[in-house]
């Protein structure tokens, strides 16, 4: 298997789902991720490499995607996957990926020496740090890529490919990725056809035009995006396994209403985004609907929860928590009880801790990060010289927050720092090792000790 | 004729007065002895690094060996206190690199140690030996592979429940393959997966190894392996207790547990797998020390490993030992000291698991040497309480925790203040007690009257008025450190008492009534104490001097204000004139 020779990506089996995470090397910093829920795909996020504030200075970021054909590589998996591999441009060594199908180059600036392998499928792009700066770490140029890339696919490789399943989502989980069988029913039951579903179709060469790159942006902000709109949650009281398609079409309306107004104008994009973002919200519910339910069951005590209280050391209650996890898994007890991570906020004079269990969505983990950081923020906004305090409303809080400004970001279990949002919420808490708010200009960079981690497992 | 004795012969005197209490007593005799003394006492404790400066210490000391340091307020254990609140160990531990070239051993708890700080530790004492860091933080995997690598004598390196970022499990490889002189080793608290075969070569070459912690990540399957190159072992902490289905690892995890006849303590048990707990069976008669308040295991299994323990002097379990296991413990472990009992579920009561007061009531009458206890349950009645003071009026330390806050006595439903006014009452040289359930005020009367030995005390969600805290602060004559929150004390009482508490250690109140008038009278008072007010939400009014604080800890000191105060600390004299 070309991956085993290259280095090897970790496998992650957990409930029927199937996660492969991080094919580091040494020698180019490469990063893979390469994940599918039953259907749905998950953009886990960049490494740590990208994130630390340390190679800001680096002029760009290079971000190649390759697209497989999975049969020959994995055979336990029912459909197509991708890998994506972020490079710096610094290291233009290039490991072609095994059957490419497709070479797409988007992003603004040059990369003339990556596009030398026309018989490859890759797509390249760049991410400048300093022009991307109200985006998640640039990510709104990937995205768009994505969908030129899979636009490009659906020229190429029609007829092998499911377009749908290949299309790739950055963002929240449930909210933005789709899910392929369910997509396909809106698409029919919606009339929305494929030219909807990828209004983003760029010209045949595949290269994005800034336009489309900020209608996406302004959708791929999957976490403020569902958090802005409650309706997006997995919460609990959308946990309805037979979701409807009227009610999906009731959300998709309202949504695309919500997004119109945030940039008119781009309305087939909206609808795009919407409808992707509808179907696998469906489907998550069905996918851990019934955990969260037994979480919201047996954690009666989220809302009053007593800071410290009771006087139980933060490492014992982690501990114990993720002892009850293994229960759960074994012999379906009720929920496990606390697991407290660290959450930083760039510039804040303070950290926190929070209880990532006593929350139950992302909306919930957002709020209470809202009122910890609120104060700070105001002053942030004081500062800029936005409106006095008292005009400031808790929307303008979260704008500022959750907005452009600012990134949540997590440290998983192997010490990578990804997106708030970019897996379920229950693969979140499992590996959430501690928050960053940072800000999202920072947000990209390479983490020397992660370079560090990477060559010592290697 | 004491003073005519040569120095020599004094200073050998002296080296056999080891408790701190009688140092600083010899200290006071005479300015000879304070002389001598200072020049020969080789181990320091701090209980405050606020409360006195290295340089201070350095001065007086210049000969110490060992120093022991605390950091935070104990609350920050429960998360109350902000990150980045302070502890920091680097400013001792570069003042200590300069002036104790000999310095043996570094114990510090819940303070912030950066890997510079452990790097230079590991360069600056040429005969270091221990290194136990409690709850501490800051510091990474290479900070440790620094200790592991220059450290040539160290003896003990503890990272007792300490937040260490993992950044590779490789740091137990820098202890040199001359290395041999390691006799405990904890590193439960790692995350991360240590080189299994560096710690395998690392047991094997030190035959002093009386106490190992592993860590979760370290399979059982490896344990037997360790067990045959260590049989000498004292002290063992498991990693993961549970291996699939495979025979092989059990047959050869009890032969090798036959083999360890000196294993005295036994915790860790992560992830543990009922069907392998016979294996450590041939030990257990020899055990005084139990942890199982990591392993969840149900009330019957449990019971079935305590009847195996009869020596057992220490037991942490979780609740789910259930009443019947504690009836248990209490007819087989008649040498039982202490027990902590802690619970499964933070929030909720579960309702398959049967903990009531009724077990501590069993133990208390069963396990007369009892002394400690740490004991958190849903409900307790004054007449369980009362019953466990009559029997065990032994107890030097009872902490208990109902977990609903303000919970009354569930059979009369009224408040608590007789059960625990019968705890002080009967346990006279009772040095710690934390209250929880419905308390009025007459609870503190009844404290600030008999507990006259009492050294910490923890109030939560208790109390009506200032009369309380008053009976407290003006009652408990050793008290040192005194912890309270969510209780409606205020200023009356705070001020009524302020000569207290220069002779305590420290006090935290949050969320109390204390106002920032009573602070700064407080501070201008008693120029000796540091008085500070954390404000995290930043919605503190200085010039209001009815605002009540959000949360203040005030300490005596003789190293003045503190410079590595966070934004949202205020202290009283200078900050509450010059900020807005």
């Amino acid at each position: 298997m070309a991956y085993g020779e290259r280095g090897g990506p970790t496998w992650f089996f957990k409930s029927g789902r199937i996660l492969l995470v991080g094919t580091r090397e040494r020698s180019s910093q490469t990063f893979c991720l390469l994940s599918s829920n039953g259907g749905t795909f998950f953009f886990l996020s960049l490494n740590t490499h990208f994130l630390s504030p340390n190679l800001l200075s680096l002029p760009s970021i290079t971000l190649k995607i390759v697209l497989f054909d999975p049969i020959c590589l994995f055979q336990a998996l029912p459909n197509s996957y991708f890998l994506f591999d972020f490079r710096l441009t610094t290291h233009r060594s290039l490991d072609l990926m095994t059957s490419p199908l497709l070479d797409v180059e988007g992003g603004g600036q040059g990369n003339e020496s990556l596009m030398n392998s026309a018989s490859t499928m890759e797509s390249v792009f760049q991410m400048n740090p300093g022009l991307t700066e109200r985006n998640y770490l640039g990510l709104s140029d990937c995205s768009s890529v994505d969908s030129s890339a899979v636009s490009g696919i659906s020229e190429v490789k029609r007829n092998n490919l499911n377009l749908k399943a290949t299309e790739l989502r950055l963002g929240l989980p449930g909210s933005q990725s789709p899910g392929r069988d369910s997509d396909i029913d809106l698409a029919s039951s919606t009339c929305l056809d494929e030219k909807l579903l990828f209004p983003l179709l760029p010209s045949k060469d595949g290269i994005c035009s800034g336009p489309q790159k900020i209608v996406v942006s302004g959708n791929k902000r999957g976490f403020s995006d569902t958090v802005d709109e409650g309706n997006w949650m997995f919460g609990s009281s959308m946990v309805n396994s037979d979701a409807s398609k009227s009610l999906v079409q009731g959300k998709f309306t309202s949504n695309a209403s919500v997004n119109g107004k945030i940039s008119s104008g781009t309305q087939p994009a909206m609808i795009k985004d919407a409808t992707s973002k509808m179907v696998p919200q469906e489907q998550a519910h069905a996918t851990y609907g019934a955990s969260l339910n037994k979480v919201n069951a047996s954690n009666p005590a989220a809302k009053t929860q007593v800071v410290g209280w009771p006087p139980v050391r933060s490492f014992r209650k982690n501990i114990i928590a993720t002892n009850s996890k293994n229960n759960d898994e074994v012999d379906g007890k009720p929920g496990p009880s606390a697991l407290f991570v660290k959450v930083s906020m760039d510039g804040a004079p303070y950290l926190r801790k929070v209880d990532l269990r006593s929350y139950t969505t992302y909306q919930q983990l957002s709020s209470a990060l809202e009122k910890m950081f609120s104060c700070f923020t105001i002053g942030q906004c004081g500062s800029q010289g936005a409106s006095g305090r008292g005009s400031l409303s808790e929307s303008k809080l979260r704008d500022l927050l959750h907005g452009s400004e600012y990134v949540l970001t997590f440290e998983d279990k192997d010490g990578d720092w990804m997106l708030v949002g970019d897996v379920p919420w229950n693969m979140f808490i499992g590996s959430c090792k501690r928050l960053k708010i940072m800000k999202g200009s920072d947000a990209i960079g390479l983490a020397p000790r992660a370079m560090e981690k990477s060559k010592n497992r290697s | 004729m004491v003073y005519s004795l040569p120095e020599e012969v004094l200073e050998h005197v002296f080296s056999f007065i080891v408790s701190d209490k009688d140092r600083n007593v010899v200290s006071l005799v005479c300015k000879s002895w304070y002389e001598m003394e200072r020049w020969c006492r080789r181990r320091i404790f701090v209980g405050n690094c606020y409360a006195v400066s290295p340089s201070i210490m350095i001065r007086r000391f210049p000969e110490v060996r060992c120093v022991e340091l605390k950091g935070k307020p104990h609350f920050a254990d429960f998360n109350l206190v902000p990150e980045g609140w302070g502890g920091y160990a680097c400013s001792w531990i570069e003042e200590m690199s300069k002036a104790y070239p000999w310095l043996e051993e570094i114990r510090l708890k819940r303070m912030v140690v950066t890997d510079e700080s452990l790097e230079l530790i590991s360069t600056s004492f040429k005969n270091f030996r221990v290194l136990v860091l409690s709850s501490c933080e800051g510091f990474s995997t290479d900070g440790l592979s620094a200790i592991a690598a220059n450290c040539r004598n160290l003896r003990v390196l503890d990272l007792q429940e300490s937040e260490v970022m993992d950044l590779s499990g490789h740091w137990l490889s820098h202890f040199p393959e001359t290395f041999t002189s390691i006799e405990s080793l904890n590193m439960s608290c790692l995350g991360s997966e240590v080189s299994f075969s560096a710690l395998e070569r690392l047991v094997a070459r030190s035959p002093n190894l009386k106490t190992l912690r592993l860590n979760r990540s370290v399979p059982l399957g490896k344990l037997s392996t360790l067990l045959h190159l260590a049989p000498q072992l004292v002290e063992l902490g498991t990693g993961a207790y549970s291996s699939g289905i495979r025979s092989d690892v059990y047959s050869s995890l009890s032969k090798a547990f036959l083999g360890c006849k000196e294993i005295k303590g036994l915790s860790g048990f992560w992830d543990v797998d009922l069907s392998y707990l016979p294996a450590f069976y041939s030990v257990c008669s020899r055990l005084t020390t139990l942890n199982l308040s990591y392993a969840t295991i149900k009330s019957p299994d449990i019971t079935k490993v305590i009847s195996q323990c009869p020596n057992l002097q220490r037991l942490w379990v979780l609740d789910h030992i259930e009443d019947s296991g504690l009836n248990a413990l209490a007819l087989s472990c008649k040498n039982l000291q202490e027990l902590r009992v802690f619970p499964s579920d933070m929030y909720a009561a579960d309702a398959n698991v049967t903990l009531t007061e009724q077990g501590l009531v069993s133990v208390s009458q069963g396990c007369t040497k009892l002394q400690s206890v740490l004991y958190f349950c849903h409900q307790m009645s004054n007449s369980a309480l009362i019953t466990i003071a009559k029997n065990r009026p032994n107890l030097t330390c009872f902490r208990l925790c109902i977990i609903e806050p303000r919970t009354p006595d569930y059979l009369t439903h009224e408040p608590l203040d007789i059960g625990f006014g019968a705890i002080v009452k009967h346990c006279k040289n009772l040095n710690r007690l934390s209250l929880s359930g419905l308390l009025t005020d007459r609870v503190f009367e009844y404290i600030g009257v008999h507990a006259k030995k009492l050294d910490m005390l923890s109030i939560a969600f208790a109390g009506d008025s200032d009369l309380g805290l008053h009976y407290v602060l003006s009652g408990c004559k050793s008290l040192k450190k005194l912890e309270i929150r969510d209780c409606p004390f205020g200023d009356t009482a705070l001020l009524a008492n302020v000569a207290k508490l220069a002779t305590m250690r420290s006090l935290w109140m949050s969320s109390c009534a204390v106002s920032i008038g009573a602070c700064k009278i407080l501070s201008q008072k008693m120029p000796m104490l540091n008085v500070e007010v954390i404000d995290e939400n930043g919605t503190l009014d200085s010039k209001l001097d009815s605002c009540l604080v959000e949360k203040l800890y005030v300490y005596r000191t003789v190293a003045g204000p503190r410079s590595d105060m966070p934004g949202y600390i205020w202290t009283m004299d200078r900050d509450s004139s010059s900020r807005i």
